[in-house]
């Protein structure tokens, strides 16, 4: 079920370098938020911090909030593991498992948490390649490696794989950024469809498509290298793009810097 | 048609490129013949190995005994008889070691690489495997002997030439396994614990089949090349000619040391013995290299 995420006052350092400063933001369930902002501003960093992705770096720590339907997932009771099932994950390039069929790459987190029954990988496995779009695609050569098909079938792929796993959110970080148009517009449909059902975060460079498939926009800026990045507003993405109210946000959205 | 040239029909600019001087034609032509001369220079030699292997030792191959039977009971006088016995001991001795040093050398490097990144004591580790790596194969034997034979008290045994091959064969593993375990993108571990798989589930189910086929080619490399080595052979365990299946308790013959053996047998039955024995050898030893790129072919990535 899609939930709520609460983000209370988040630092995100990597070793001594502090990248995000103080973001404060609520992301309702069923909606889907768009970070913008100009390159180097910690979007990617904020949104990794969300599953606990963060910390996979050497040396990266994260301090403050992250509520999920009111559970703090930094609390330290909470396992990892356990959010980052709750929470998944689209990654900006494409990431198959080499080693596996499309079908296994499809159910690969059920089967990996240990689900053997071979009639409900199946179903499984469709369910979430209809849910991708990628279903009529590749009903055909389930059987066949992942790392075969096309750079945005991969994409949706890997989202089809993101989603058999039933999360409550789904984290997308710029999965467009390497796709033809019509692969783009298939994977923008598709969060129209996903939003239905999860709780959607996404990080995009693209404005028109911040426009186009979020409910919510939120801009980060940074002051200058080396300084942290900032949460400056968020706020419906019709206003942000209609009216916002900083002059930075403005600036960016209209191009006129970043 | 008019095959005198007009103006109109030369260029109006000078050509922009400009033929090959005759300089780097001549340094071409130099750098070619040395390489290919260093190729046949480096080919000479093994052609002449295999071939003098071939020509003294595949005649003595060439009969089912040879593959059957042992030298028990035979003195230097009597031609027939096999290696068997010899083929026993050399595959037993390069598995046992295998099976005990394969795991250790593999778990060593996911450690290395997936867990000890950058900390004290995985460069520890690092260390003393480049130092195991240069460890001439007699200091292993030395050790060994001193450790299971004069501490321990325990008898000379192909077990105790298997851990001596163990010490020579870990670091070869350890080296390939920790480089392919490096080339694994980074990427692909992600892809994993975003699905909420644990770090243990995902080397062993994501980073380690990923990696597979270049392992596989690694531990055959590494096998074939450690069931050749003669001197842990030569101080652990004492020839037989008879067959021993117990790798614990008695003498039991290998390849390297029935040829090192039967060189003191100074008579032409001797001298087919040790060069059929070098022809089992190399043959054994290039079916291993086979079978590793088999297998490797098998576990390679596809993308069809
Ligand atoms: N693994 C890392 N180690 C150290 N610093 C990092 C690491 N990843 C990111 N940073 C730093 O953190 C800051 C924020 O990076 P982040 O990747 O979150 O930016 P971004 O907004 O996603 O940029 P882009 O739009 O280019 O993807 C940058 O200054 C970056 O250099
Ligand atoms: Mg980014």
């Amino acid at each position: 079920m899609a939930k709520r995420i609460d983000i209370k006052d988040l630092n995100l350092f990597y070793g001594s370098f502090h990248a995000v400063d103080g973001v404060t933001l609520a992301v309702p369930p069923r909606n889907v938020t768009a970070f913008i902002g100009p390159s180097g501003c910690g979007k990617s960093t904020v949104l990794r911090s969300l599953n606990r992705m963060h910390e996979v770096i050497p040396g990266a720590r994260a301090e403050g909030q992250v509520l999920l339907d009111g559970e703090d997932i930094y609390s330290a009771a909470v396992d990892p593991v356990s959010v980052r099932r709750t929470i998944g994950m689209v990654f900006q390039r494409p990431n198959p498992f080499p080693t596996m069929s499309i079908r296994d790459n499809v159910v690969a987190g059920l089967r990996l948490a240990g689900v053997r029954d071979r009639k409900r990988l199946d179903e499984v496995a469709e369910r979430a390649l209809r849910g991708a779009n990628l279903w009529a695609e590749v009903k055909d050569r389930l059987g066949k490696p992942g790392g075969g098909l096309s750079g945005g079938q991969q994409q949706r792929l890997c989202i089809a794989r993101a989603i058999a796993v039933q999360p409550d959110v789904l984290l997308m970080d710029e999965p467009c950024s390497a796709l033809d148009p019509i692969s783009t517009l298939a994977i923008e449909d598709l969060i129209g469809e996903l939003k239905k059902d999860y709780t959607i975060v996404i990080v995009t460079h693209n404005m028109q498509q911040a426009a186009r498939v979020s409910d919510q926009t939120a801009f980060f800026n940074l002051a200058g290298v080396g300084q942290p990045g900032k949460l400056i507003e968020v706020d419906d993405t019709e206003k942000i793009f209609s009216n916002p109210s900083t002059k930075a946000t403005e600036d960016y959205i209209s191009g006129r810097f970043g | 048609m008019t095959t005198a040239t007009t103006d109109l029909d030369r260029p109006a600019t000078p050509p922009a490129f400009q033929e090959i001087s005759p300089g780097r034609k001549f340094r071409n032509r130099l750098a070619t013949v040395l390489v290919t001369g260093a190729f046949l220079v480096a080919m000479v030699p093994l052609v002449w190995v295999i071939w003098t292997v071939l020509a003294k030792g595949l005649h003595r191959v060439l009969n089912a005994d040879w593959w059957q039977k042992s030298f028990g009971g035979l003195t230097s006088r009597n031609p027939g008889g096999g290696v068997y016995h010899a083929i026993y001991g050399t595959l037993l001795q390069g598995l046992l070691c295998a099976v005990i040093a394969v795991p250790i050398a593999i778990m060593v490097a996911v450690y290395l690489v997936e867990y000890g990144r950058r900390s004290r004591l995985a460069k520890a580790v690092t260390f003393t495997v480049d130092i195991l790596s240069g460890v001439p194969s007699i200091v292993a034997a030395l050790f060994l002997y001193a450790l299971w034979v004069t501490t321990l008290g325990l008898p000379r045994s192909a077990f105790a030439v298997s851990l001596a091959l163990v010490l020579l064969m870990i670091p070869v593993v350890v080296r390939t396994t920790e480089e392919l375990l490096k080339i694994v993108p980074d990427e692909l571990r992600e892809a994993s614990y975003a699905l909420g798989i644990p770090k243990w589930k995902t080397i062993v189910k994501i980073v380690l089949p990923t990696a597979m086929s270049g392992i596989i080619t690694g531990v055959m490399l590494a096998l074939a090349r450690v069931m050749g080595e003669t001197a842990p052979v030569l101080v652990l365990v004492g020839y037989n000619q008879f067959i021993n299946y117990d790798p614990f308790q008695g003498n039991m013959a290998s390849l390297p040391l029935l040829m090192n053996s039967e060189r003191l047998t100074t008579n032409a039955i001797g001298e087919a013995r040790v060069w059929g024995a070098a022809v089992t050898l190399v043959l054994i030893i290039t079916v291993f290299n086979l079978l590793g790129s088999l297998l490797s072919r098998l576990t390679a990535i596809k993308t069809k």
